[in-house]
């Protein structure tokens, strides 16, 4: 009885606080603007929010890209428009329900600028409905289901764009790859149950089959799992001249260490995705991983910049990226930053205004930005990557000596 | 006295040991430097400071009460006020717990001038050691030394004043902070009200934490709001038990209907992120009232309860997806009622062959039909039917008339109204027949069927029963997020829901509300420190079982079962 | 009268339901295993293949879950965190794998850094699990079974993110030993030698917790407990000691078996312990939780399943990506083992009765 009563006061109390009141006191005068407009009163920090996996089994994927949002503030000075930059963000779980949480937590804080995110593919199909309807407009530096920014888009993603380069173009060279330039005609892929990794196993037989030639068997193991000798030896069985994984580091480590000790794979070629483009991974596949294949975006089209970030990030974090996304993410702040300052309007006692739908315009009228990544433009579908996909092989230097990124590409598709 | 006094001061270094040993586990996990870039007072005082400094305060308060003789009075409510010469020893064992404690930082720092600590243990980097130095710099090892001792003389004489004075204060400092944590999440619902709510807001909160004036504001009122009430809280109380008992029962209905009024208009008030939040508590919760009557009524341990979930969560996608994999299109309303026969079905057919085994067999066992329903719903096996690694997409939301339940302020009343009704049935069923029939089993299965119960219809039942619960979970889950994918169905959300059952509290209908408000309301008002929100999970769990294993709103079975003993030991007293 | 007409009808439907899930599953069994031969894709080199590494799974299994039904047979409770205290081994050793390597004296003795690698892991685990065991198991050993249960879930999550917060979510790879790597051949099949010492170590060890447990004073401490707390503390045993030490015994061999584990497999990061922890106790409870001999039976058991049953059963009827089911064949097998036997395999005692 007397929790009930206790309960009963409580609400009591907050009903009271919550109350509408009489009259909304009037706005100054900000410029027009269809979706509405964030007012920053003088003081105040330019607040870009994140919504990334940064818990859980998945966390190096988000936490990379977090990393380089950093160093991009760093390179701001901390500030833009004379303001600080305030990042905030919420962890999205790599999951859809994650996504939904993290875009309506977040969706519901008007002071957001503009956000970055999500990492992984399933979070955004949940999650950028949700922030689009409210507003927001936000880029991707590391989803890359192709259907995002292709036409027929799916609903609600009017406020999305991304730095990341799309599934099926990586699919491509790499069965191009495969096929032209190794002159292999028989190939197996293995998934891990990831819709990231099932698009790009998937596009990759696609492409290598329209080549002519033939897929052996298509495989899936568990994220988690650390045995792969029964499935090895099953795909063994059928001799295929070229294993295409393109999972993640932890399970594409065990693949490459035990596909290497098994007698019926000793010659089969390995190739992976950008999903194992990482020191961390050479490190875990070990000596197994020299002279395997990776699909990544063209670093030394990272040139000069990227070395200027990887000193920085040694330096602030005490290592190597986590993953591959983070100049991708780098890219993104910048590409914000950028079409803040060129929407901006500043008012007379010093609060600056940005219209969101112009906000949004301007991000999508992004034209030959040079960042990390590459010269980027972004599309009217919203992507914005300039992928350069290219084959990279693991050498010594990379395998031993534990040099990373590697020098150069193996090979790049005929433009 | 001398043999006691050594004793003493073995506790309070002990103590201080402790302390050092737990602010030492905070630096290096990396709370500390994460947690340091949180203001809890708008550029005064950052989350990371806070939790040292109550590190210290804790071993200094913890340090003065080993030192004082215990003089409680068995009636009294608090306790006696010590004798003055007392003081000074009290500051003394609390300056010295609270520098052993500081002596470990300051060893730290010490240690990583010397060695590159950062190789191993990641966080011990240079931002650390600015944070551990109040910003004077690495080579300040004696700052922590310092401030353990002033830190721990102010817990030593938080200890030594009144409870009438400490205990207003200690809620004043703990309303600070959490107001201060919270500060993101009320300061978005204040401001989305225009006029005084928006003032109040910009008055108490900074960019990021509370004001300066906003704390003082808050700790005053809070400490003299509890010192007021705790002085007249005896008399109101006796003031309502001579109410006559038609005063009595007039209260409770008040009460009742005030929480019926909050409950009602609550999402539409507190803002989107609340009402996400309270619907994930509430399916949660249907989850939990579900698994409250297969494991808390009749004792079946399903580890595997996701199962139910997945296939009423399927069921709604594949009726009423308009994308590739559905394959009717049907409203929501006509999908619901038959993913939760789907899921009926299921728990039928998933009981039927653990129907002989046994507790923690029974639980391996239903471990393995949840990971069995995972991994089929996600094979390349079934993708052509159940849409793979890719999932079911395009789930349209529920319309009911005219309006679409487009947003979790809409959701919220579907959850609301789900959870309330399955309350209700289960209330129903647990005083009925059957639910006597359940707890027999629960207690002993020869026994129950050596009586007469007919345990293959009665587990059924639980199984089924359950079943449907999560069902409608799961359907209403489906529609939320418009999309469903086999990664969501895992083995973490049957852990999650057992975990609620039994911190609520077992068998106990409240008891699963609470609980799931507990595990998955706060983690996601925490989502912040989303790093570590597992780690306080964990350690939440370990707490709450050490400190209230019956749960926090026991049924009266249970509370009566666990305090069987205290009754005793409590009667001979009496005597 | 209805009333039991209705529960005929139940009975016989569940009676009849059992029956033709037996079935089923024995025609899924016979007859893709049947079609699968007729396919004839794989040779004998092949399931020989399968097998081994099967048994050599099932091992590492069997490594884990010995540990695990250790303290079971002992307390009745399920030590959830058991997978994390192997996970601290594997991960805490690593450091003294690394630096031992990189100084160059594993080239040069490595049989003396690996067992030193094993000590430091031994060390470490068994630490941490006296603590957990002090901390959260201890206060609650009278608690209805399902409290200490959440504490253990609760100590499992702590110590994942501990070791998160520690040293970071990224992975951690075993320097390889020259020594060790590369394959033995054994009756004309070739084994990593590695997985050879995996399978002799878990031998080895159920051999030992064997000795101990039925020749011993402490062990049959241990057994007296086991059967009955309080009258054994009547008697004059130190029932906490005797509980320390079995968590200590228990955690020593968890903490060996990481670094085995990362022998075979070589990467550590804070999450590898949740499943091997899953899949121990599912090994435990195959052979009969709390039956020593049961572990390293249903450890071996489940390797053989998991390796073997998806290009047995599964890939003659066609099935896409067979090896993406394995967990649900793995699972199926439990549920009908313990339908015949819900004790497990050889049944509950910590070891067979003297009748």
């Amino acid at each position: 009885m007397n929790r009930i009563a206790l309960m009963a006061l409580v609400a009591l109390l907050v009903l009271v606080a919550c109350a509408p009141a009489a009259t909304p006191t009037p706005a100054f005068k900000p410029p027009a603007d269809k979706i509405g407009v964030v007012a920053i009163k003088p003081g105040e920090p330019i607040h870009i929010a994140y919504w990334l996996v940064v818990a859980g089994p998945d966390a190096s994927l988000g936490e990379d890209s977090k990393r380089g949002i950093e160093i991009a503030i760093d390179d701001k000075g901390g500030k833009l428009l004379d303001r600080p930059i305030k990042l905030t963000g919420t962890d999205s779980g790599c999951n859809a329900e994650g996504g939904t949480t993290a875009a309506t937590k977040l969706s519901a804080d008007p002071t957001i600028v503009a956000l970055i995110g999500s990492s992984c593919s399933s979070e955004a199909a949940a999650g950028v409905p949700i922030l689009t309807k409210a507003g927001f407009t936000t880029i991707s530096p590391s989803n890359t289901r192709t259907a995002f920014t292709r036409p027929p888009r799916p609903e609600g993603f009017e406020g999305y764009l991304r730095t990341a380069h799309e599934d099926a173009v990586q699919g491509q060279i790499a069965a191009e790859f495969a096929f032209k330039e190794l002159k292999l005609t028989t190939a197996a892929t293995i998934h891990d149950g990831s819709p990231y990794a099932k698009g790009l196993a998937e596009d990759f037989a696609k492409s290598f089959k329209a080549l002519g030639g033939k897929i052996t068997s298509e495989e899936a193991v568990e994220p988690t799992q650390t045995d792969m000798r029964a499935v090895l030896t099953k795909i063994a069985a059928d001799k295929p001249a070229i294993i295409y994984y393109p999972i993640f580091t932890a399970a594409g480590g065990h693949v490459t260490r035990q596909a290497r000790e098994l007698a019926g794979l000793k010659d089969a070629a390995l190739m992976g995705a950008d999903g194992m483009f990482s020191l961390e991974f050479v490190k875990a596949a070990g000596p197994a991983s020299e002279g395997m294949y990776l699909s990544s975006p063209d670093v030394s089209a990272f040139a000069e910049g990227y070395k200027a970030f990887l000193e920085k990030h040694r330096k602030k974090y005490g290592g190597d990226p986590l993953s591959i996304f983070h100049a991708h993410a780098y890219d993104a702040s910048m590409i914000i930053f950028n079409a803040i300052e060129k929407v901006a309007v500043k008012g007379p006692d010093g609060t600056i205004y940005i219209g969101r739908q112009a906000l949004r315009d301007a991000m999508y009228a992004t034209k030959n930005h040079k960042g990390l990544t590459g010269t980027l433009s972004c599309n009217e579908y919203g992507s914005c990557s300039d992928p350069a996909i290219a084959i990279y092989k693991i050498t010594a230097r990379e395998a031993k000596d534990g040099k990373w990124p590697p020098e150069k590409p193996f090979w790049s598709p005929k433009k | 006295m001398n043999q006691r006094a050594s004793r003493k001061l073995g506790s309070v270094l002990r103590l201080g040991l402790l302390g050092g040993l737990v602010a030492l586990y905070l630096c290096l996990v990396g709370i500390v430097g994460t947690f340091s870039e949180r203001d809890v007072i708008d550029r005064m005082l950052t989350l990371g400071h806070t939790l040292l400094f109550l590190t210290a305060l804790g071993v200094g308060y913890l340090g003065a009460r080993e030192l004082a003789t215990p003089t409680r009075h068995p009636h009294a409510g608090h306790a006696v006020d010590h004798h003055l010469p007392r003081v000074g020893m009290s500051l003394l064992a609390g300056a010295l717990a609270g520098a052993v404690t500081g002596a470990s930082l300051s060893f730290l720092l010490i240690l990583g001038g010397l060695v590159n600590l950062r190789a191993v243990f990641l966080n011990a980097s240079p931002l650390l050691y600015n944070v551990l130095t109040l910003g004077l710099g690495p080579a300040h090892s004696w700052v922590p030394l310092v401030g353990g001792v002033v830190l721990g003389m102010t817990g030593a004489v938080l200890y030594i004043l009144p409870v009438r004075v400490r205990s207003p204060l200690i809620w004043g400092a703990t309303t600070v902070l959490a107001a201060g944590l919270f500060a993101e999440v009320l300061r978005v619902i204040l401001v989305a009200w225009p006029g005084w709510p928006s003032d109040l807001a910009s008055f108490l909160f900074g960019f990021e934490g509370l004001t300066l004036p906003g704390v003082v504001a808050v700790f005053v009122m809070v400490s003299g709001g509890i010192a007021l009430v705790s002085a007249r809280r005896a008399a109101v109380y006796e003031r309502i038990e001579q109410l006559p008992p038609a005063g009595k029962t007039a209260l409770r209905f008040a009460g009742l209907g005030l929480l019926l009024v909050v409950v009602a208009v609550l999402p539409l008030v507190s803002g989107v992120f609340i009402a996400q939040v309270i619907v994930l508590i509430g399916l949660y919760a249907l989850m939990g009232l579900g698994l409250n009557v297969t494991l808390g009524f009749a004792g079946l341990f399903d580890l595997g309860f996701v199962a139910f979930f997945a296939i009423g969560a399927y069921t709604v996608g594949l009726l009423t997806s308009t994308g590739e994999h559905g394959i009717a299109g049907w409203p929501f309303w006509a999908a619901l009622p038959v993913a939760v026969l789907a899921a009926m079905i299921a728990g039928v057919f998933l009981g039927m062959p653990v129907l002989g085994i046994r507790g923690d067999y029974l639980a391996i066992a239903t471990l393995g039909f949840g990971e069995i329903v995972r991994l089929l719903v996600g094979s390349d096996f079934l993708r052509p039917y159940l849409g793979g690694s890719f999932g079911i997409l395009a789930i349209p939301k529920p319309w009911i008339g005219n309006i679409e339940l487009v947003g979790p302020q809409q959701l919220y009343y579907l959850v609301v109204i789900g959870s309330v009704l399955a309350a209700f049935i289960a209330l129903r069923l647990r005083d009925s027949r059957l639910g006597r029939a359940w707890m027999a089993i629960r207690e002993d299965e020869d026994v129950a069927e050596a009586l007469g119960v007919n345990l293959v219809q009665t587990k059924l039942l639980a199984y089924s029963l359950g079943a449907a619960f999560a069902g409608l979970g799961g359907a209403i889950f489906a529609t939320m997020v418009s999309s469903i994918f086999p990664h969501s169905m895992n083995l973490l959300v049957s852990i999650n829901v057992v975990a609620l059952l039994i911190v609520g509290g077992m068998g106990s209908i409240p008891g699963v509300i609470v609980g799931a408000a507990f595990l998955i309301g706060l983690p996601e008002l925490f989502r912040e420190f989303s790093e570590y929100r597992y780690l306080f999970y964990g350690a939440a769990l370990i707490v709450m079982m050490l400190s209230k294993p019956e749960g926090l709103w026991p049924s009266a079975v249970t509370r009566r079962e666990l305090h069987a003993e205290e009754d005793l030991v409590l009667t001979d007293n009496a005597r | 009268m209805y009333a039991s007409v209705l529960e005929r009808i139940v009975e016989t439907a569940a009676a009849g339901y059992l029956w033709a899930f037996r079935v089923v599953v024995i025609i899924v069994v016979v007859v893709g295993s049947m079609l699968t031969f007729m396919g004839g894709k794989y040779t004998a080199e092949h399931w020989i293949d399968f097998t081994v590494f099967g048994l050599a799974l099932g091992g590492i299994y069997a490594l884990i879950a010995l540990g695990y039904t250790m303290v079971y047979g002992i307390l009745r409770m399920i030590n959830f965190a058991h997978g994390e205290i192997f996970m601290s081994g594997a991960f805490s050793a690593y450091f003294v794998a690394d630096a031992l390597a990189k100084s160059g004296f594993t080239r040069e003795n490595p049989v003396v850094a690996l067992v030193l690698t094993i000590l430091f892991a031994m060390l470490v685990s068994t630490t941490l699990a006296l603590t957990v065991e002090r901390i959260a198991y201890r206060p609650l050993r009278y608690a209805p079974r399902l409290v200490p249960l959440i504490s253990a879930i609760g100590a499992s999550f702590f110590l994942q993110y501990t070791f998160r917060g520690l040293f970071g979510p990224g992975i951690y790879a075993y320097p390889t030993i020259e020594a060790l790597s590369g394959k033995w051949n054994i009756f004309g099949v070739e084994i990593l030698k590695t997985q050879v010492i995996v399978i002799i170590a878990a031998v080895l060890m159920m051999l030992g917790l064997y000795t101990i447990v039925m020749r011993t004073k402490i062990g049959r401490a241990m057994r007296a407990v086991s059967e009955d707390k309080e009258t054994a503390s009547l008697m004059g045993i130190d029932v906490d000691r005797i509980i320390a030490i079995t968590f200590a015994i228990g955690a020593a061999m968890a903490g060996a078996a990481g670094v085995l584990y990362s022998l075979i497999f070589a990467q550590v990061n804070f999450f590898m312990g949740f499943v091997p922890g899953i899949k121990a106790f599912t090994s435990a409870v195959l052979g009969g939780i709390g039956n020593i001999p049961g572990a390293m039976l249903g450890g071996l058991f489940l390797g053989l399943v998991e390796s073997i049953g998806p290009a047995l059963f599964l890939e003659g009827w066609g099935i896409v990506a067979p090896y993406q089911l394995k967990d649900a064949i793995a699972f199926t097998m439990l549920v009908l083992v313990l339908i015949f036997r819900p004790s497990g395999i050889l049944g509950e005692r910590l070891v067979a009765k003297k009748a």
